[in-house]
């Protein structure tokens, strides 16, 4: 079998000789004794953007919740090497300090707790110190007037009553404070009306620009008119089926995922834009490869 | 009333030894496993009933408090009903069956007077309330501030303006001593002896505690506060505390308390009395903070007139067993009542609370709201009782009880009781038991928190509706103890 993605990638904004960000190799995970993944290989350098595109239930979400290390979530074999270290027996929180950080696909609500209480606490948390009180005032308010949040937004419960867009715009915020190495952004632009979309996608082009690498999760093509990432992965049935460059992703708009596995799985190399981007992908293949 | 007590408070600095080792709140400091206060004094004091109650002590009690006859009739009577009335048959039997009322010192004089500096109490004492936080809080954010200690009322001070506005705070012994004609009035009136075995035991020797009556009109802004403390092994303690709030006046009163940790069982049972006259406001704060072994059986009690207001904001953090229902009568039309309680059990700890509201008058409105949390091995139960009488129409009543588990070896358990004989009536009920969601962990410990500091920030969330209530300095004490007590709380 081929395994896509295993070798050091030659993308672009990173230096070739250094250790990957992010290196998944073989990453199989179980939920409830049913395995989900079932051999994930993806390496992401610092400041690239990955999008992973695939159908709902293809395991996008099982991906990012084992990369953050959601406890039911089991790694039952493979590697995750976070900047050269495993990181599949860590915490979440001893994760979140070594620079992941997840945007949730459905963030849950903490009542009684308000947002600003959660920030300062969890901002103070990630970079392990206590931030005087007037500048995080300042370097939040800032980034809540970029993000279109509203003030009164600070004094609410986290998530509680939250419509679907202000949870996302929430999570942006949250992780521009954060400011992690990694972002991973699962569905982000779902529930986001356009203008949303705009101003979330701005946000996220913002957290990329502080050299951030970014996997964005999604299923629909829309977020990646804003966001371009250079790498796009096609997911379905636990795995990456297929890698390429952002012209994938109109691809995949155009004829459907479909497409992917009856066109050109067969043929590996031999997709319309295979030879047309270096990517994450495995260097000695074409970009769009198929997993069998 | 005294003239000499008022100029404590604002005319005389605290001596600088006097500085609290530690600057927390009074009332708040060490729940459960971390708790602060287990320390105690060298015994030292002016005079100690023998084990076990007889009719002796009552009388002994009496007499050396100087009381009118009609009060000793009245704790003579009290101890009759007492030694009639059988143990409860509800609620934990198992503990409350192991109390050996005959292994308890039911009176305790530890000093010879009262005083209004706290340069004049006794060192030991003064120093075991500097420990507690008590002269700092007083400076701080009070307007009256009564310390008991054991049986009586060692420390006691009220500020002038409030004294001058014909406030009267003052230990419910001195109350009786000076305003015999408003105690004897208002006295036991809500709670009569023959309520329960534990107010009748109230009755028959109670000691300290606080009087507060407030002129009509006058409201006070900044609380009154009372602590309580228990030093010596096997004490009963026994306050007792009534307060008259006239027409249109307000007052917030708050007590704490905090005992040693002792390998045997102290006991602790209180008679509360509020009497709320029309458009009359009171909140009554208690922090209830006892040690592992101390036995908190309370009879709580208001009753509200036409347009009155009471609220009862009710946390309970330590005791080995707390049965403590507080109660609110609604006599008056359109008076309102509303219950706040939060209960915290752990290991080897039962919290058995809830609330009572009676609607006997036509559009009255009550709210109860009830939280819960347990962890290891701890219980919490909620009993309450609606109730509403034939023609008391228009009446709304919301309750709200909801109980968090932290582990599998814990226990929560809900008594609801309605008795609702009048149709046209708005009541709604709402119960929920839930664990911490381990969807709500991961969020937070994805955010950087361990798990301990995940599950204190989801407690602490919890448990705002109450700390929100609490003056700000108790909220943010509440917020560091529940910190505490999740260190190494799970995982
Ligand atoms: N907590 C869970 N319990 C049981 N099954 C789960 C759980 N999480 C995910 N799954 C299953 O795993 C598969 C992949 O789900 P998910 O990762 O959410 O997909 P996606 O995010 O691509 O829509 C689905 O079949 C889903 O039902
Ligand atoms: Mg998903």
């Amino acid at each position: 079998m081929t395994s896509p993605n295993t070798n050091k990638s030659t993308g672009s904004n990173s230096d070739s000789s250094a250790i990957p960000l992010l290196e998944i190799v073989d990453l199989h995970v179980n939920v409830e004794d049913k395995e989900i993944l079932k051999g994930v290989n993806l390496t992401i350098n610092a400041g690239e953007i990955h999008a992973i595109m695939g159908r709902n239930g293809s395991g996008k979400s099982t991906l990012s919740y084992a990369l953050m290390g959601h406890p039911r979530y089991k790694v039952t074999s493979g590697k995750m090497l976070y900047k050269g270290q495993e990181i599949s027996e860590m915490s979440p929180d001893q994760r979140a300090k070594l620079g992941l950080a997840l945007a949730f696909q459905y963030p849950v609500s903490i009542p009684g707790v308000s947002v600003s209480n959660f920030l300062r606490k969890t901002v103070n948390a990630v970079r392990g110190r206590d931030i005087p009180v007037k500048e995080f005032r300042l370097e939040l308010k800032a980034l809540m007037a970029k993000l279109g949040v509203k003030d009164e937004f600070l004094s609410r419960y986290v998530n509680d009553g939250f419509s679907g867009g202000e949870k996302k715009r929430l999570e942006i915020l949250q992780l521009s404070m954060l400011n992690p190495s990694l972002a991973i952004l699962d569905e982000t632009d779902s529930g986001l009306d356009i203008d949303a979309l705009k101003t979330v996608s701005e946000g996220v082009n913002a957290l990329s620009k502080a050299d951030t690498a970014i996997l964005l999760i999604t299923h629909y093509q829309r977020m990646l008119n804003y966001v371009q990432p250079q790498f796009v992965h096609v997911f379905q049935d636990g795995k990456i089926v297929a890698s390429g460059g952002s012209e994938l992703a109109l691809e995949l708009e155009d004829r459907g995922y479909e497409w992917v596995t009856s066109e050109m799985q067969p043929t590996p190399g031999t997709g319309p834009n295979a030879t047309k981007t270096s990517s994450s992908s495995s260097s000695s293949s074409p970009a769009v490869v198929g997993a069998k | 009333m005294s003239a000499e007590l008022a100029p404590a408070l604002n005319n005389k600095g605290l001596p600088e030894s006097a500085k609290p080792e530690l600057n927390k709140s009074a009332g708040l400091e060490g729940i459960g496993n971390d708790y602060k206060y287990g320390f105690s004094d060298k015994e030292d004091y002016i005079f100690k009933s023998g084990r076990g109650l007889t009719r002796e002590i009552v009388e002994k009690i009496s007499a050396m408090k100087n009381e009118p006859e009609w009060m000793l009739k009245f704790r003579l009577r009290a101890l009759d009903i007492f030694n009639k009335k059988p143990m409860p048959t509800w609620g934990n039997c198992g503990l409350l069956n192991d109390i050996d009322f005959e292994n308890i010192f039911y009176y305790i004089k530890p000093s010879q007077k009262q005083e209004t500096d706290w340069d004049e109490v006794p060192e030991g004492i003064k120093n075991t309330f500097d420990r507690l936080g008590i002269p700092e809080a007083e400076r701080k954010f009070l307007a009256g501030v009564t310390a008991q200690y054991e049986s009586e009322v060692v420390y006691h001070s009220i500020r002038e303006d409030l004294e001058k506005q014909g406030v009267l705070f003052l230990d419910m012994d001195s109350g009786l001593r000076l305003h015999e004609d408003i105690v004897r009035e208002h006295f036991a009136t809500v709670i009569p002896a023959a309520d329960n075995k534990f107010s009748a035991l109230n009755s028959a020797v109670w000691s300290g505690g606080s009087f507060i009556w407030v002129p009509p009109g006058v409201k006070i802004e900044i609380p009154l506060q009372a602590y309580f403390r228990i030093n010596a092994e096997n004490m009963g303690q026994f306050e007792r505390t009534l307060i008259i709030a006239e027409p249109g006046s307000f007052v917030h009163y708050i007590e704490g308390c905090t005992a040693p940790t002792y390998s045997t069982d102290s006991l602790h049972s209180a008679v509360v009395e509020l009497i709320a006259k029309p458009g009359a406001h009171i909140r009554y704060t208690t922090i209830q903070n006892w040690s592992k072994n101390v036995y908190n059986l309370v009879t709580k009690r208001a009753v509200a007139h036409e347009d009155a207001k009471v609220e009862w904001v009710d946390g309970n953090l330590g005791s080995k067993l707390t049965m403590k229902y507080p109660a609110i009568y609604l006599l008056g039309e359109r008076a309102h009542g509303e219950v706040l309680s939060i209960a915290f059990a752990g290991e080897d700890q039962h919290q058995d609370a809830g609330a009572k509201i009676i609607h006997a008058a036509k559009n009255t409105t009550s709210m109860i709201i009830s939280k819960s949390i347990c962890k290891n091995g701890g219980r919490t139960s909620y009993r309450g009782l609606i109730k509403v009488y034939p023609k008391a129409t228009g009446v709304k009543s919301s309750v709200k009880c909801d109980a968090l588990l932290l582990d599998d070896k814990s226990r929560s358990d809900t008594y609801p009781t309605m008795e609702i004989d009048e149709k046209d009536v708005n009541i709604e009920h709402e119960a929920t038991v839930s664990k911490v969601g381990e969807e709500q962990l991961f969020y937070l410990m994805s955010r950087g928190l361990n798990q301990d500091e995940a599950t204190a920030m989801i407690v602490n969330g919890f448990f705002e509706p109450f700390t929100k209530e609490l003056p700000l300095e108790y909220a943010v004490e509440l917020n560091r103890l529940i910190q505490l007590e999740m260190e190494g709380s799970v995982g």
